[in-house]
């Protein structure tokens, strides 16, 4: 393994902020982690970078120890959220930082400096402002600074989050062919599940300093293992219910679930494509309380009388007015029995 | 934002902050040993010698003296004057440091040149200088009729003169730096000019102009020269006394009382000090001095700079004037010419070596205290630093609040046995005035050094950067200006420091205000006139130095 | 990770190391071959007449100024189990006690001590001190002030206070200044133990003015000097030397046929400056042939133009500067250095409550 960490804890004041994770990294994997604010992240970032100490557990990389390694030695990379360029060089200046630290020749740090800004897609930046670029341009100096010295390990900490949404989605595309391209290894932190199945090989969902579930980003996306990575991944129609059997009961009324369902009272998903809507004296009567156009369906909040509100995904032509009454079926297919 | 970041960059575990803790006691090792040295034992000693007699200390003579009804004034003068001139000091330079900080007009850098020049001239030279304005037949006895010498008030504006400076350059340096879109974010926000000002210019000022204020009421508490020359023999600081005592007097038990009073005093302010700016400080976004400065806009910015203009040119050019006004009354230059010959009687060289004397003193004196300044400054800018680090914080301050003559003292008697015994040793001087000059480049740099974001040191170690290699290619490059704005401090204080040098300097190698002193303490119209010679020439070898500095910082010094 | 951190300390011990360096690197005092005179800043000789008496005596001479005359005896008096240097000269009868008190000196008499005037010879058991010059403390006028407003100078003390000259004398602090001490002393001199506290009363009264220093007296507030002058000030009396006179003429460039200030030669105290062979002196023998050239025709007779004092020797002859500017006063007031001792600190103290306050 590249990356290990066993029983990574740290605190603060009391408060475990890493609770005894254990996370591997697989040389030119992609590994996403995934978690609100708060869930200790970050903090799994600069423990596996060294600039932040471990109270108990280990973190090994190539299978060695790195306690007691200080960050510069530690040959990984990362890329902070807000860029952290260094304000008083220029591009070049940034880029070549790291080169210089491992004690590249003068003319090794310009082929290389001028190499990456090609690779990210700012050929002949060398001179310009840090101060000058565009949050865009920045991202890319920020991620070229990080791969010039040829990181083991690159760890990016909200890669795009400060960017807006089309570069956001063009940079990810742009980003996972790179990491293809170059079989970089890739430890990514994120609160955004969008960024973070569309960049990872492996998506690790975090919560309260707890790994909570990891799996490829289909497996998390299809069996969230619990309500919260559920609710994390922005699924509403979560309750409780008691499976018994094909069924299970719950404040929706009878919900078809799969086969091999575990049994007993579970949390119950059901995905917005598995609300169907049939005539309102068919099924759970509710009334619809908002619609909201979502560019490829329309999303339908139901509210039934005495349950939780549904979420359901229309088509286009078929979404009811606000305040129709209308009755909802469930389809098994869509229906996750959580762990 | 993500709440956890913020955690992380402030709280460190346990086992972290033992060890940072351990590097930076490392790196104050050396400031630590140097004060132990040259300051804590010299002092220590000569209280010592004052209040130990056959081995017992005589602790009763503390109450003795300070019960004295005229000592009892003196503290009381000491402490209204100082609080009085420190107000006035602020009044005058606040408006002075924004005008140098955020306009922009022709001849600014060569201004802000000039207005430092006073600090660092020899009280005895601005004695002098300064009651040609205020004193008999100065410009307000001639236009109003008005004298002002020995009235507190000759005081008081001369402390202003000097201290000018201090207030534009400390707070001025950290304004210029202050991002104008966080003012201007709340104006948006619907808060008047004057509201945004006070409400997000202000308290991000408030450390700097803080630390001014210390700076000036430490000046002004331990005032001597100007209260000695324009106060007469009525008004008395502590430190008129202390050197009274000590020097002229010779009760050395008095002078240790009132040694240990000062000190007790200013251990205080600069623990209150230390207090608030902990309370106040925060990291703040900075950016390129040159990007701020806006060109005068609107009736009251113009208004603001004639009236900065108006009162430099009263209050800090009119002296300086008459300084060299009177240098220059003989003709063809004949106090300049003559300060080339061999004056032989009241020196061993020829005056104008005390040029080249002072400027390799200073030099000596600011690299010492630059790199001293820079370990304590480095070791001390942690924002995790502990207690026993922060203390160590206000101790440097410690020398600007001890007598020269003290200080002088201390080192005739502890520094006297070899491998110490550095008398009559030239870095004795140097010695002297880092002493002086350390407090200087730790208070200019540290504000800067506690706002460098954190984070940025994080991302240079990740790229490989050892901790050292971290603070050359972060912060110093991020402090540079500091740095150069602290060592000019340095550089100034020393060629202008007087009362430690007058003590110790060889006197075939008199610096220039020693030179000055001993030509006025001689009769004689050739000697007055070379001793304002010599002063105009210390005037124009500051301003020059200072206006070198203020063009290093504007060179773009990159890597590439 | 430390090692590089830890090259800053290295370079700031070099500095250390430097600076202890410095000291054996610098002008050594304990080498046999030279002479370490300390003195005051107003110590000068005639280059031509120190190297004589290098030539001759095979020492070379090393001199520390140090500080005003007071302190330069503070500093001594601090050190002396230490000293910076051989010999010391330059402290004068109105600190005497505090130098002999202190056990300053060694004894020695000084080869050519019998030409010195014996009005001026001091412990004589003891030959701890050897006179080297003398000076007057008078008052000094503005002639210029004086012939203006055809006013006589005051002549005396008693002059002082009168009317006429009400407002225009100023004076040095006698806690501080040498001078404004030796005035001190001078009026005690004149009307005795009782009578000085009256007379400065009077004076008081008759707006004396008092400044914390001679150069302040004399450079700003005195009309009648170059530096006065140009500072405007306005005081016509002032409380110097005998030999200021001839100061400003010699340091007048181009000089005048006469001196601009005069003498009032009624109103004098008599200040004798002292050398001696400091105790743990580590070159005593360079330091008793130093003092021996002290008393030599050649350097009492250089000294008037270099210090601005007069000889103590028999036969030395005086400058034409100082006979026709500034001779010595005629009849000075004088105090022997045993009560000045006893007096000295109780006087200052009741003068400055008197008038200070």
């Amino acid at each position: 393994m590249l990356l290990s960490l066993e029983d990574a804890t740290v605190r603060f004041g009391g408060r475990a902020v890493l609770d005894a994770v254990g996370l591997d990294v697989a040389e030119h994997e992609v590994v996403c982690v995934l978690g609100p604010s708060g869930s200790g992240k970050s903090t799994l970032l600069r423990a596996v970078s060294g600039l932040q100490p471990l109270d108990a557990g280990r973190v090994l990389l190539d299978d060695r120890d790195q306690a007691g390694v200080p960050a510069h030695k530690r040959g990984v990379g990362l890329m902070f959220q807000d860029h952290q360029l260094f304000p008083q060089r220029d591009v070049a200046g940034n880029v070549a930082f790291g080169l210089r630290m491992h004690g590249a020749s003068r003319s090794e740090q310009q082929e290389r400096v001028r190499e990456l800004l090609d690779l990210v897609g700012l050929p002949g930046a060398e001179r310009r402002a840090v101060g000058a670029l565009s949050g865009g341009e920045q991202q890319r100096v920020a991620l070229a600074r990080a791969l010039a010295p040829r990181p083991r390990l690159l760890m990016l900490d909200e890669p795009l989050g400060q960017l807006d949404r089309s570069l956001r989605e063009r940079l990810v595309v742009e980003l996972r062919e790179l990491f293809g391209r170059l079989g970089t290894t890739v430890l990514a932190v994120t609160h955004d599940q969008g960024e973070a199945f569309a960049l990872a090989d492996r998506v690790v969902v975090m919560r309260d300093g707890r790994i909570a579930q990891s799996g490829t980003p289909l497996e998390v996306w299809q069996r969230p293992a619990d309500e919260f990575v559920a609710r994390f991944l922005g699924f509403e129609n979560v309750v409780e219910g008691t499976v018994a059997g094909e069924a299970a009961d719950t404040p929706w009324g009878k919900v078809p679930v799969p086969e091999d369902a575990p049994q007993g009272t579970r949390g119950l998903l059901v995905r917005p494509a598995g609300v169907r809507l049939v005539p309102a004296d068919e099924g759970l009567r509710c009334t619809v309380a908002a619609r909201t156009f979502k560019a490829t369906h329309v999303a339908v909040h139901l509210q039934p009388e005495d349950a939780p509100r549904l979420e359901a995904a229309c088509a286009l032509r078929e979404a009811p007015e606000v305040g129709d009454l209308v009755g909802v079926e469930f389809d098994a297919a869509e229906i996750v029995v959580l762990g | 934002m993500d709440v956890t970041r913020t955690e992380v960059a402030t709280r460190p575990s346990g086992a972290r902050a033992r060890r940072g803790n351990a590097a930076r006691l490392g790196l104050l090792a050396v400031p630590v040993a140097f004060f132990a040295l040259f300051f804590a034992w010299p002092v220590a000693a000569i209280v010592a010698r004052g209040l130990r007699v056959d081995g017992v200390w005589r602790l009763g003579r503390i109450a003795d003296v300070v019960t004295q009804s005229d000592i009892r004034h003196v503290l009381w003068f000491t402490t209204w004057q100082a609080l009085a001139s420190t107000a006035l000091t602020l009044l005058v330079a606040l408006p002075g440091a924004y005008v140098f900080a955020r306009l922009d007009f022709p001849g600014r850098q060569v201004l802000r040149a000039v207005v430092t020049v006073p600090f660092v001239l020899p009280t005895v030279v601005v004695g002098t200088a300064f009651l040609a304005l205020v004193g008999r037949g100065g410009l307000l006895d001639e236009v109003w009729g008005v004298r002002l010498d020995t009235t507190v008030w000759a005081i008081l504006l001369a402390h202003v003169f000097f201290n000018y400076a201090v207030v534009v350059r400390t707070v001025g340096g950290l304004w210029a730096q202050l991002d104008p879109r966080q003012e201007e974010a709340a104006r948006m926000l619907g808060a008047s000019p004057l509201r945004a000002w006070r409400r997000v210019t202000l308290p991000a000022l408030a450390p700097a102009v803080a630390a001014a204020a210390l700076m000036v009421f430490l000046f002004t508490f331990t005032s001597f020269g100007v209260v000695q020359i324009l106060g007469g023999p009525t008004f008395s600081t502590l430190e008129v006394e202390i050197y009274r005592q000590t020097s002229e007097i010779f009760d050395l038990s008095t002078a240790a009382v009132l040694t240990i009073v000062q000190f007790v005093a200013v251990g205080a302010i600069l623990a209150v000090h230390a207090w608030t700016v902990r309370r106040r400080e925060s990291a703040l976004r900075l950016v390129d001095a040159s990007v701020t400065a806006r060109r005068p806009r609107g009736a009251g910015q113009w208004a603001l700079l004639a009236g900065v203009l108006a009162t430099v040119a009263v209050l800090l050019l009119l002296p300086l004037a008459v300084l060299v006004q009177r240098s220059l009354d003989a003709p063809d230059f004949r106090y300049y010419r003559a300060l080339t010959g061999d004056a032989g009687d009241t020196f061993l060289v020829p005056p104008i070596d005390a040029i080249g004397n002072s400027l390799q003193y200073a030099l000596a004196a600011t690299a010492i205290a630059v790199v001293i300044g820079a370990l304590a400054a480095a070791a001390l800018a942690r924002r995790d630093a502990g207690r026993l680090v922060r203390g160590f914080d206000a101790l440097l301050m410690l020398p600007l609040g001890v007598s020269a003559v003290t200080v002088g003292f201390g080192f005739l008697i502890a520094l006297d046995k070899p491998p110490l015994d550095l008398r009559q040793s030239w870095i004795l001087v140097p010695l002297a005035q880092a002493l002086v000059g350390v407090p200087f480049v730790v208070r200019t740099m540290l504000p800067v050094l506690r706002a460098v974001d954190a984070r940025l040191r994080e991302a240079a170690a990740v790229l490989g950067a050892s901790p050292w290699r971290v603070w050359r290619e972060v912060d110093l490059p991020l402090v540079r200006r500091a740095l150069l704005v602290a060592a000019g401090f340095a550089f100034a204080v020393s060629l202008g420091e007087f009362g430690a040098t007058v003590f110790i300097a060889r006197p075939d190698n008199p610096t220039l205000p020693v030179a000055v002193a001993r030509l006025l303490g001689r009769p004689g119209d050739l000697n007055y006139g070379q001793a304002m010679a010599l002063s105009t020439i210390l005037m124009v070898v500051c301003a020059v130095a200072l206006l070198v500095l203020e063009r290093l910082r504007t060179d773009r010094t990159g890597e590439f | 990770m430390n090692t590089k951190k830890y090259c800053a300390v290295v370079v700031g011990l070099g500095m250390l190391t430097l600076s202890a360096c410095g000291s054996s690197g610098g002008a050594s005092a304990s080498d046999s071959k030279t002479v370490t005179l300390v003195s005051h800043d107003s110590w000068a000789v005639s280059k031509s007449v120190l190297a004589d008496f290098e030539k001759q005596s095979g020492y070379k001479v090393h001199v520390l100024k140090d500080g005003d005359a007071g302190q330069a005896v503070n500093k001594a008096v601090l050190t002396k189990d230490n000293p910076q240097g051989d010999v010391f000269f330059g402290v004068d009868n109105t600190l005497l006690s505090r130098a002999l008190d202190n056990g300053l000196f060694q004894s020695y008499e000084a080869k050519g001590s019998d030409r010195i005037k014996p009005q001026y010879r001091v412990d004589q058991d003891k030959h701890r001190v050897t006179p080297i010059d003398s000076g007057d403390i008078c008052v000094n006028y503005d002639k210029a002030y004086f012939s203006k407003h055809r006013l006589t100078p005051p002549q005396s003390f008693d002059d002082l206070v009168k009317p006429e000259y009400k407002n225009l004398l100023v004076t040095e602090n006698a806690a501080t200044s040498s001078p404004g001490l030796g005035f001190l002393l001078g009026s005690a001199a004149r009307y005795g133990d009782d009578g000085w506290q009256g007379y400065w009363k009077k004076l008081k009264a008759n707006g004396v003015k008092v400044v914390d220093g001679w150069e302040q007296a004399y450079n700003e507030e005195f009309s009648g000097s170059a530096g006065g002058k140009k500072a405007k000030g306005d005081r016509p009396l002032v409380v110097s030397y005998a030999s200021s006179p001839p100061a400003e003429v010699v340091y007048a460039d181009p000089r005048p046929k006469t001196a601009p200030t005069g003498v009032s030669y009624g109103t004098c105290f008599r200040q004798i400056e002292y050398a001696g062979l400091l105790s743990n002196a580590r070159n005593s023998k360079g330091g008793k042939a130093f003092i021996d050239f002290l008393v030599t025709k050649e350097f009492q007779e250089d000294m008037p133009l270099n210090m601005f004092v007069y000889p103590v020797i028999e036969g030395a002859t005086v400058p034409k500067e100082f006979t026709e500017y500034g001779p010595a006063a005629k009849d000075p007031e004088t105090m022997a250095p045993a009560k000045i001792a006893a007096s000295r600190d109780q006087w200052v103290k009741s003068w400055t409550s008197l008038v200070l306050k």
